[in-house]
């Protein structure tokens, strides 16, 4: 039977491993590659790198962590932040990474997401959609990490970004982000509803039962770790057994 | 001095196979050159993609009646995901296109119910159809779970090539073939942890590259 996917979410400024809450006040956790390594070992099913200020500088930072991460971590890596054009979707590709995300850029330029998946395939592709809520079941969709709101609903975007030929979605909720109380599940829901390809569920975790109720009532297909992970909340191996045991198969 | 070859024909990823062999202390040799890819004692035909590029490229490097008459040779060869693809009859995606035909069969759409998530991204099983002793999966448990990223399965007309099974959403697809010397994985060995890393080290063995 298909698994359910427990990834690591690793966020990175000036080389370093960073977490804030809703996005803002970034506290340093650490260095980046040896806890991938780190969640590697513990039987991560993906790793996530994303450069937390590459939307300031428009280009992606992360070369040299992915390269290193790649020679020992035998997961799929996706990189995000930053992402501008092909040419930067080829070099992240080069030193080892499996998928991109991208965010801003598709925002900017829906076209850039067409491109990139018939160039790179949508199995490389991961339209990485940050939401936050504005009404009842209505969420809008944010970029620049999590800074500046761009009056696009959420569920038309996913909609468009699978038509786009984007292979999964990354979806993080700025109203959930870092704080450990648990996922948006209504967000994650109607998002499932809307949409075939898998998504990709982050913010909210702070403990094994979030990740369960997320799995189950929210259908989705995987679930991205930060805090979480980075605080040794609850370990890899724990969380596995916990979702095994209550029907949720994970790897 | 054994040499195993990737095949470098522009289409994916290719540098997470070459550290998944660093791995083990053997260096790949890249290369798209004929004389370097019949010579080699090991092959492996990498890709992600569609079909029709990948044939494409192929075709534009003059690599067909290459592969092919490397796969006469009976030195091993390894396809992986749309490598794998690549070395069946013909595929379906995006219309109907020859592929290799170093083993009889199809590519084929998943048929999977209405509404079920394609592509197939995701951990998953893979069971025995024949006994994986001798083969690039000796020693693995069965029920192993290795990553899958992909929409379309092979379809060998002889189902005694195929290796393992895999269940998606009740549909049952050929995850690996096997026919001699020549596998193929429709999974990523290189992506699977410790699991696929057994399958490249049985692989390096099949090379005769683990005792130098």
């Amino acid at each position: 039977m298909l698994k359910k996917r427990i990834l690591a979410r690793i966020d990175v400024k000036n080389e370093f491993v960073v977490k804030g809450i809703q996005f803002d006040g970034l506290r340093k956790l650490g260095d980046p590659n040896e806890k991938a390594y780190s969640y590697y070992n513990q039987e991560i099913d993906e790793i996530i790198f994303m450069d937390a200020v590459a939307a300031y500088y428009d280009r992606n930072s992360l070369t040299d962590i992915i390269e290193k991460a790649c020679e020992n971590i035998f997961v799929p890596i996706t990189v995000g932040g930053g992402i501008r054009t092909i040419e930067n979707i080829h070099e992240l590709l080069r030193v080892g990474a499996d998928k991109v995300a991208i965010n801003t850029q598709a925002i900017k330029d829906p076209d850039f997401l067409r491109e990139a998946s018939l160039t790179f395939g949508s199995q490389c592709i991961v339209s990485s959609i940050v939401a936050k809520q504005i009404d009842n079941n209505k969420w809008e969709v944010y970029i620049d990490n999590g800074r500046e709101p761009t009056g696009i609903d959420v569920l038309q975007w996913a909609k468009k970004v699978q038509e786009l030929g984007a292979g999964e979605i990354l979806l993080s909720a700025v109203d959930k982000d870092g704080l450990k109380k648990g996922f948006d599940i209504k967000l994650n829901k109607a998002v499932n509803e809307v949409v075939t390809i898998p998504v990709i569920s982050a913010s909210g975790a702070g403990k094994k039962e979030h990740i369960l109720e997320l799995f189950k009532e929210a259908h989705t297909d995987a679930v991205a770790l930060g805090s979480i992970l980075h605080y040794n909340l609850e370990n890899i191996e724990i969380i596995k057994e916990y979702c095994n045991n209550n029907e949720v198969l994970v790897r | 001095m054994k040499n195993i070859v990737i095949i470098d024909y522009n289409l994916g990823n290719i540098k997470s196979i070459v550290n998944a062999f660093q791995n083990f202390k053997i260096e790949l040799t890249i290369s798209d050159k004929k004389e370097e890819i019949l010579n080699a004692d090991a092959l492996i035909l990498p890709g992600v993609g569609s079909f029709s590029q990948g044939m494409k490229n192929l075709k534009e490097k003059d690599l067909i009646e290459t592969i092919q008459e490397y796969s006469k040779t009976g030195k091993p060869l390894l396809g992986i995901c749309l490598g794998m693809q690549l070395l069946f009859s013909k595929s379906f995606e995006f219309g109907e296109s020859d592929g290799l035909d170093i083993i009889k069969g199809s590519v084929e759409k998943l048929d999977v119910p209405k509404n079920t998530k394609l592509p197939h991204i995701s951990w998953n099983e893979i069971y025995q159809n024949n006994k994986w002793e001798d083969t690039i999966f000796n020693g693995l448990d069965e029920y192993s779970n290795v990553y899958f990223v992909h929409s379309y399965a092979c379809n060998p007309i002889n189902k005694d090539l195929v290796l393992s099974y895999t269940n998606y959403f009740g549909v049952e697809f050929c995850s690996s073939v096997n026919k001699g010397q020549i596998y193929g994985c429709q999974f990523h060995p290189e992506k699977s942890s410790k699991v696929g890393l057994l399958i490249i080290e049985n692989f390096i063995k099949l090379a005769g590259l683990n005792n130098e």
